[in-house]
């Protein structure tokens, strides 16, 4: 059922010109800033533990866990992650747009309690209203002495910087985020050592919280940890704001309140999803980006709570699901999120970045109808080569968690969908698209990428082997970037 | 062209100056040369190199790893189809598709004219309103192939210029003030100190 929880962090959205200090002010803003200045900082932190304030970016660890555990040394940064880039995931995005003086008041309140010496927010490049939207409202916070020097006559001094990014999935992940953010290209960083409450950026103590996760902030400081505690249960505390998407009649963000609400409320209850478009059925969702193993309509009452989710094999990750009705090719969703994982690979990880090219090869061929029945099993052992066991949470043999997260699609696909699979492979081609071979688009997608020099790749009478694939070329579409990504 | 203009050299140093260290304000800086000349040209990363103390390969090299930084020319409008899997599910392919006809280059070609590149991107988070797109990075959704000629006839004839500016510029919005907080004050302390005015982007 929807509870009748009040939202917390989409509150002002809809309100005219909500993304002004004039509007802000009207509607509440910047109190919690002015109640957090006369608290002692770690009474800030305490409250944000009692709240049971789960990060939002996609990990979900305890926000005020995360704080305690930031080592005391000079100078510390607070670093803000805008970088949204998980497939389907557009809650960040909104929030900039709509709301950007709640992230600068939330990032306030943290400095505030961790004691950073400077902080920055960091925009996903490619959010252009976002970044000029959320740069307008840090000169106003400026102007209206909320950030910057002895803000609101506190005493209490720091200045906010927006960086923007410039176009790479893997700068979300709060180590290479800190590496792009010292001007470098987005490699992630090993932990241990390169935990950021430890040793972030330029070496020193750094916290690294979302841009949802900062918004709850001021709510929670005027309200008190316990009011957004006694939202949702146990660990899955507050509302939080999801991303839905596919084949629904209403996709949009909706911010429900945790554990109370079931996926079924939120792709089906008129007032969210409105259900599935047309007279379609659903046949898998996605529970939380598409780094998150599947889900199928047998699972669609289990409640938004992250622990459930987990136990059940998958995560709420970043908040976001998408619905897929009956007409969806599963093959071609995993192999397009598959492919996705290839382009995005920084390329430190042998296991991710020759992989993820493989994987992204083998869905391809059965995708065009040139598979063959042993793929299913050299998906599953490729996949298990980068994950192994394919369990969830994934087992890491790469630096970060973009590596194992390639499986996700591919596993569930052949669990939940095999006989699609094999169909592909029988009839030689997608009993989906007719479009596409109508148009010609199959065999345009079957010529190799580079011309000269990419003969090895896929061919389509090669042997489904681990040496066809080594070294050659990707031969799929060619896309922006990969001219040019080597030099 | 190609090397920064006194103005834009201005807006770089403004910029090196809010960070604690210099190569910080490396990709906050390339936005600005991209800005310039609509594309990262060679003597353009070379001027930003000199400008932050760095090798050009360290420039070149950063540069390449960005999907936003284009290290050859472009067109006026670079059209970015989003392809993932919410704009995949509804009909995406089908858009980039009828992109391709109707502008008569393959994702990463640029029409003859100099005014369009055409793209195949990922998620551009802005999947309530699949099949989306963006042009210079501002966004469109719900497109159909007939919204997409009547946006390409739009962008063509100048009509939306106020909302879409030529490639390359990314912010506006230009930051008002340099770094502001100092020293520690005193609570309580009346601190008139005014804001150094001086604009940085």
């Amino acid at each position: 059922m929807i509870t009748d929880a009040a939202p917390i962090v989409t509150a002002r959205i809809g309100k005219p010109q909500s993304w002004t200090l004039r509007s802000y002010l009207d509607n509440g803003g910047y109190d919690g800033l002015r109640k957090a200045l006369t608290m002692d900082p770690a009474d800030i932190g305490q409250e944000v533990l009692t709240a049971n304030l789960l990060g939002r970016g996609g990990a979900g660890f305890e926000a005020g866990k995360k704080w305690g555990m930031l080592r005391q040394a000079e100078p510390k940064y607070l670093v803000i992650n805008g970088d949204e880039s998980e497939p389907c995931t557009f809650k960040d995005h909104m929030l900039m747009e709509e709301d950007p003086h709640q992230i600068i008041e939330g990032t306030l309140i943290c400095a505030y309690a961790i004691g950073a010496t400077q902080a920055f927010i960091y925009v996903r490049g490619e959010f252009a209203l976002g970044l000029e939207r959320m740069s307008a409202a840090l000169n106003e916070a400026y102007s209206f002495g909320a950030v910057g020097r002895n803000i609101l006559g506190s005493g209490f001094s720091i200045d906010v910087v927006i960086h923007p990014g410039a176009g790479a999935y893997i700068c979300g992940e709060e180590t290479a985020l800190i590496e792009s953010l010292e001007g470098k290209r987005g490699y992630p960083r090993d932990k241990p050592p390169w935990f950021p409450a430890a040793m972030g950026l330029y070496k020193a103590p750094t916290i690294v919280n979302n841009v949802e996760t900062m918004s709850n902030l001021p709510w929670i400081v005027l309200n008190g940890g316990q009011a957004f505690a006694d939202l949702g249960i146990g660990r899955s505390a507050g509302t939080r704001l999801f991303s839905l998407s596919g084949h629904v009649e209403r996709p949009a963000n909706y911010e429900v309140e945790m554990a109370k609400t079931t996926f079924r409320d939120l792709i089906y209850d008129p007032k969210l999803g409105g259900g599935i478009r047309g007279d379609k059925q659903l046949k898998a969702f996605v529970p939380g980006g598409v780094s998150a193993p599947w889900f199928g309509p047998d699972q669609v009452d289990m409640a938004l709570d992250q622990d459930a989710v987990g136990k059940a094999g998958s995560m709420l990750g970043s908040g976001s699901v998408v619905v897929m009705d009956d007409t969806t090719c599963m093959v071609r969703a995993a192999w397009r999120i598959t492919r996705f994982f290839h382009r995005e690979s920084c390329g430190q990880c042998t296991p991710c970045r020759e992989g993820g090219g493989w994987l992204d090869k083998i869905m391809r061929r059965i995708e065009l109808g040139q598979g063959r029945e042993v793929d299913l099993d050299l998906l599953l052992d490729v996949c298990d080569n980068i994950a192994p066991g394919l369990g969830w949470p994934p087992q890491k043999t790469t630096i970060c968690v973009l590596g194992p997260s390639i499986p996700s699609s591919i596993v569930s696909g052949i669990k939940m969908f095999r006989d699609e699979f094999l169909v592909h492979i029988k009839d030689g081609r997608c009993p989906f698209d007719r479009k596409a071979e109508l148009s010609g688009r199959v065999e345009e997608a079957l010529r190799p990428a580079g011309g000269a020099g990419s003969a090895s790749a896929l061919s389509s009478s090669g042997p489904p082997s681990m040496e066809g694939a080594f070294g050659a070329a990707c031969g799929q579409r060619p896309m922006h970037g990969e001219d040019h990504e080597l030099g | 062209m190609a090397r920064l203009t006194a103005e834009n050299v201005q807006r770089a140093r403004q910029l090196i100056g809010l960070y604690p260290q210099t190569r910080s304000a490396l990709i906050p800086i390339l936005h600005i040369a991209q800005e310039q000349d609509g594309w990262l040209t060679p003597d353009g990363m070379a001027h930003v190199a000199d400008l932050l103390d760095l090798d050009p390969a360290e420039v070149y090299g950063t540069a390449s790893f960005y999907d936003m930084f284009f290290t050859h020319r472009v067109g006026r409008h670079v059209v970015s189809v989003c392809t993932n899997l919410a704009c995949l599910i509804n009909g995406a392919d089908e858009l980039l598709e009828h992109a391709e006809a109707r502008l008569g280059v393959a994702p990463g070609g640029t029409t003859a004219d100099g005014e369009f590149t055409l793209e195949e991107v990922e998620c551009i988070a802005f999947c309530g309103a699949a099949p989306c797109l963006t042009v210079n990075w501002r966004f469109f959704g719900n497109i159909g192939n007939d919204d997409f000629d009547r946006l390409v006839e739009d962008l063509a004839d100048g009509r939306l210029a106020d909302d879409v500016p030529p490639h390359g510029t990314l912010n506006r919005v230009r930051r008002q003030v340099g770094l502001m907080a100092g020293a520690p004050v005193a609570p309580g302390h009346d601190d008139d100190a005014k804001p150094p005015q001086a604009s940085a982007t």
